[in-house]
């Protein structure tokens, strides 16, 4: 079975969850065919592949679909076992990886999120933990270069939100929860993150993102 | 061997269907490992230097080295131990399902379905409704799935059924304490079955806590929980 043949990513151009799976195909070097979904507005297709959550990013391979951006790109990892793997080998350290992905995807994105566009009333609540959630991973990347080593991978990956979106959601919604001077560690991280040659191509336009996000949610003095 | 060597500790809970899975897991390995019971109303010293960032069970310590979240404990067991059962199938398709459904189960399924446990009148009706909703989804994908499932013995035993047997394993009991029934053998055959076949192995009658012990536990529960909603 050729592994390349009739790999299809549905996404939408400004999800975080999207760019996961665009990201690890970039950097295994899988060659795919994009397409956007629409905001707004959920497509057939969409809902033909993934009739259960209606979300996107969906990844088409070989004709069945997989649904879920960490599981999608789980199924990459097991997949395409080329030179560049995402997970390290021993299974304690991708016990630790797997660990800090879900912490990222589960606690401190949902957090930073309702900190800056959720019910004003749990606002205050929300930043703390998010406040706390980013210094746990301030401590967790530490010296590194990246959360996988020298190199960009699983957590890294999962945490794009953080290393792209945030600055963005963070003037977009007068919200500041992450500053340099409190996060230097998850500063200089961002900052080689978005400057890797794969990821550059497929991050969205930052002033586009800044239009869609103040549309879609308005900015913190609105109610 | 220095693996046979190395001693491996579950910080658990009886009562946690997290804790269970990996008890599970453990048994149906056949991995030797001393048990502590811990107390998440008044937390140890050990158990928060072991998960500091959660606080939380159950937590695996091999080789001297903490693993949290059942999840994660469960790839590490599997990747660690390499023989049967083999908690993920082979072919990596199968394997993505496999992960789909079981964060379907955890993350969509489990928590509304706690949501009844401390609810009454509309709410808990509606959360009844939604949880049988989540159900029948979980339902229809294990028959499109999942087949051809045949369920005789631990080594047809994986990440999927530990996950179904830990989340809906005790709904009988459910519906004896809150008189809630969710899942039934005629609206959802598959999962009921998968149930029944599950709770006829050794190793489950093993973990299994006892119906009338949880059924106490439940209704002492969700009188706790309401009382503290009415005062709050």
């Amino acid at each position: 079975m050729n592994q390349d043949e009739q790999v299809k990513v549905l996404g939408l151009w400004g999800s975080p969850f999207s760019k996961r799976v665009e990201i690890v195909l970039k950097l295994k070097g899988i060659p795919y065919e994009y397409i956007e979904d629409v905001y707004g507005n959920k497509s057939p297709m969409l809902l033909k592949y993934n009739p259960i959550h209606k979300k996107v990013p969906v990844l088409v391979h070989n004709g069945r679909s997989i649904a879920e951006s960490l599981v999608i790109v789980e199924y990459i990892e097991d997949t395409w076992k080329t030179s560049y793997m995402i997970l390290p080998q021993d299974p304690y350290e991708r016990a630790m990886a797997r660990f800090w992905a879900k912490y990222v995807d589960e606690k401190v994105m949902v957090a930073m999120w309702k900190a800056c566009w959720g019910p004003k009333s749990e606002r205050e609540k929300e930043t703390k933990e998010a406040y706390e959630g980013l210094k746990y991973l301030e401590k967790e990347l530490g010296d590194k270069h990246f959360f996988g080593g020298e190199t960009i991978g699983f957590v890294d990956i999962a945490a794009d939100f953080i290393g792209y979106w945030l600055g963005i959601v963070q003037e977009a919604s007068g919200v500041t929860i992450m500053t340099a001077e409190e996060f230097p560690n998850l500063q200089r991280w961002s900052k080689e993150f978005i400057s890797n040659n794969f990821i550059k191509e497929v991050l969205p336009p930052k002033q586009k993102l800044a239009t869609l996000l103040k549309a879609q949610f308005g900015s913190v003095t609105s109610d | 061997m220095e693996e046979q060597r190395s001693k491996v500790t579950l910080h658990g809970m009886w009562i946690s269907t997290y804790s269970k899975r990996v008890e599970i897991a453990l048994k149906l390995k056949g991995i030797l490992y001393e048990y502590v019971e811990e107390d998440l109303q008044n937390k140890s010293e050990s158990l928060i230097q072991l998960n500091p960032v959660h606080k939380k069970i159950p937590v695996l310590v091999h080789n001297g080295k903490p693993v949290a979240e059942s999840l994660v404990i469960l790839e590490y067991i599997d990747e660690t131990w390499k023989n049967s059962p083999r908690l993920f199938p082979e072919d990596t398709y199968e394997r993505a399902q496999v992960r789909f459904w079981v964060s379907y189960i955890n993350q969509q399924v489990f928590e509304v379905m706690g949501q009844v446990v401390f609810q009454e009148g509309e709410a808990q009706a509606k959360s009844v409704e939604e949880a049988r909703k989540r159900v029948q989804v979980l339902e229809e994908g294990l028959k499109k799935h999942f087949p051809n499932k045949n369920i005789r013995e631990n080594d047809d035993v994986g990440l999927l059924e530990i996950t179904i047997i830990a989340t809906f394993g005790a709904h009988k009991a459910y519906r004896e304490a809150l008189g809630v029934e969710i899942i039934d053998p005629v609206n959802t055959p598959t999962l009921y079955n998968w149930i029944e076949r599950l709770q006829d192995l050794t190793v489950m009658k093993e973990v299994e806590v006892p119906r009338d012990k949880l059924v106490n536990f439940l209704q002492n529960y969700r009188q706790k929980l309401l009382q503290q909603a009415a005062s709050a």
